[in-house]
């Protein structure tokens, strides 16, 4: 499983790819992506997901 | 000589040959009027640092402007008067922006900005989000711009839950200001206003939130002050929710060491689509704001003048020429000239002695007035210290206090412009008129009959009898002429018998 980033409610903050673990997420076409094949969802980190804990905009980044 | 400090003036070609010109004909001798300049109350160390700072000084944002860059977009809380998403060229408050940008691009704009505005002082990074939690992007800019121009100030606006981790290395980049907002020193009321804070890499709420935050929010301001870098605690009025408790939130701030505190109004529609806007929390009116300022005279000193800029805003005083500078608008190759800057400098430090000295009469004046209780006087202004607006040209009104104490700056009223491509709006009159509650008299250059003699029929005078006067020498003299130069009558008395 992974989080997604709802593209359309984005604000492109960035506060997520700074907190990812695993370096997951990265800026494609002006919109961050987090790449399934890299989350863990934080698993062996933290108690829970750091990109979903930080994002400023409810419902949008969220398990895919 | 006056005109060639408004930034209208300065958008026509002004060389810096013509400013040294009308400088060097005649006046005041010494390039630099030291010790006239410094404010009576402040000790000459503090207000070397704050004189050309339009946010920290009153005097100074008559002067100078500041630009902020929005390189800072994440953030590590949520506040209930915040919606990031929301971002309209338009709207003017904190936290909005038109574009973000990246280190590379601010240090462009920053450059193009100095060359082509010479009243700019300060460069500060403000948001979009938190300053201090996006640090590697602020340190970025700064580094960046203190490279090329040395004597800009440096300056800086946080929540304060990271800023303790950076103030060691704030110190090392010489920024002397930093910025920080503290609703509240009482976690309950805290709660009210964050919905949650990220801190140690979880997301807190409730009370917790609120503990954590103002702990942080503590030290970081601690550790400032001892490093004796100017603290400005931003408080933003939150009616029914802090409005009270920002008397302790003062005398708490002051006691640890902050410099000047700066409470504005909360700016809540539900068009932003903010938790307050929506849920439909009122921000204060002027009258309440200025009633709580008023109650805070004992404790830190305040700030009346803040714009609530936006995190990308360019200009003096309540102009934004933002949109002028756009990344698209900024070379991709900019060299900075720093001519204007200095001769504008120089042009400053001859007219604010100018304007130190006409206040100084000013006060001796007052003192032969007696009995004048307290008036309010708007006074339209486009920069300079002087009475140079049309009425109907005004976006805001800036609105001083004739007391015996003397004449005070204490705040400034948001008003549409009047005057719509040559004729006026009614309706427009009647929002002016309702921006202006509790204000005696309005000063301009130029008004006409018919916005005169409704703003009479609403209990407001209005005269541009004073068009171009130093504003406090303006001020004094129309209570002078109000008074019939009696001292003993008191204002109401010689209104009534002019009336």
């Amino acid at each position: 499983m992974a989080y997604k980033i709802v593209a359309s409610q984005c604000t492109v903050c960035g506060a997520c790819e700074f907190e990812c673990p695993n370096a997951a997420i990265s800026l494609k076409n002006e919109m961050y992506v987090i790449d399934p094949k890299k989350c863990t969802e934080c698993e062996s980190h933290f108690d829970a997901p750091q990109c979903a804990a930080v994002c400023p905009v409810a419902n949008t980044c969220v398990p895919a | 000589m006056g005109n060639l400090i408004s930034l209208e003036a300065l958008k026509a070609p002004v060389s810096s040959e013509e400013m040294k010109k009308a400088m060097d004909s005649g006046g005041c001798s010494s390039g630099s009027c030291g010790s006239s300049e410094g404010k009576d109350e402040l000790p000459q160390e503090i207000w070397d640092k704050v004189k050309n700072h339009p946010c920290y000084s009153e005097e100074a944002h008559h002067y100078f402007a500041r630009m902020h860059v929005a390189v800072a977009p994440a953030c590590n809380i949520q506040c209930h008067y915040c919606n990031r998403k929301y971002d309209c060229s338009n709207e003017s408050r904190p936290g909005v922006v038109s574009e973000k940008l990246t280190p590379d691009q601010a240090l462009r704009k920053v450059l193009a900005v100095a060359s082509e505005v010479p009243q700019m002082s300060v460069l500060g990074i403000a948001g979009p989000g938190d300053s201090c939690y996006d640090w590697r992007k602020t340190k970025a800019t700064f580094d960046l711009v203190a490279a090329q121009i040395p004597d800009i100030k440096l300056c800086l606006s946080t929540n304060g839950l990271a800023l303790p981790e950076h103030v060691d290395e704030i110190q090392h980049m010489n920024i002397d200001h930093v910025t920080m907002t503290i609703n509240m020193v009482d976690p309950e009321i805290g709660a009210k206003i964050y919905p949650w804070v990220f801190y140690k890499n979880k997301r807190w709420t409730g009370l917790e939130a609120a503990k954590i935050l103002h702990d942080r929010q503590m030290m970081g301001l601690e550790m400032l002050a001892e490093r004796k870098i100017l603290v400005k605690v931003n408080s933003v009025m939150i009616p029914g929710v802090n409005d009270q408790h920002l008397v302790e939130v003062n005398k708490v701030v002051k006691q640890k060491g902050a410099f000047l505190h700066n409470i504005m109004p909360l700016i809540s529609d539900p068009a932003h689509g903010t938790h307050y806007g929506l849920t439909g929390q009122r921000g204060p009116r002027a009258m309440e704001l200025k009633a709580l300022q008023d109650k805070l005279s004992e404790g830190t000193k305040l700030m009346r003048h803040c714009r609530q800029c936006r995190a990308d805003a360019v200009g003096l005083l309540g102009e934004d020429r933002g949109q002028e500078f756009t990344m698209n608008h900024v070379p991709d190759d900019v060299s900075y000239n720093p001519e204007k800057r200095e001769a504008y400098i120089e042009v400053v430090a001859r007219e604010r002695g100018e304007h130190v000295a006409a206040k100084q009469a000013v006060e001796e004046k007052m003192a032969g007035f007696g009995a004048v209780e307290s008036v309010l006087v708007a006074i339209a202004t486009k920069g300079g210290g002087r009475i140079n607006q049309h009425f109907g040209h005004a976006k805001e009104f800036q609105v001083y206090e004739a007391t015996p104490k003397g004449i005070q700056f204490i705040g400034h009223r948001k008003v549409e412009e009047y005057c719509q491509g040559g004729w006026g709006e009614d309706a427009t009159l009647d929002g002016v008129i309702s921006a202006l509650e509790g204000v005696d008299v309005v000063l301009c250059s130029k008004i006409g009959d018919c916005p005169k003699d409704s703003l009479k029929a609403a209990g407001i005078r209005a005269t541009d009898d004073f068009a171009h006067e130093w504003i406090e020498a303006g001020i004094a003299a129309w209570l002078s002429a109000e008074l019939g130069h009696t001292p003993a009558i008191g204002i109401e008395t010689a209104v009534q018998a002019s009336a």
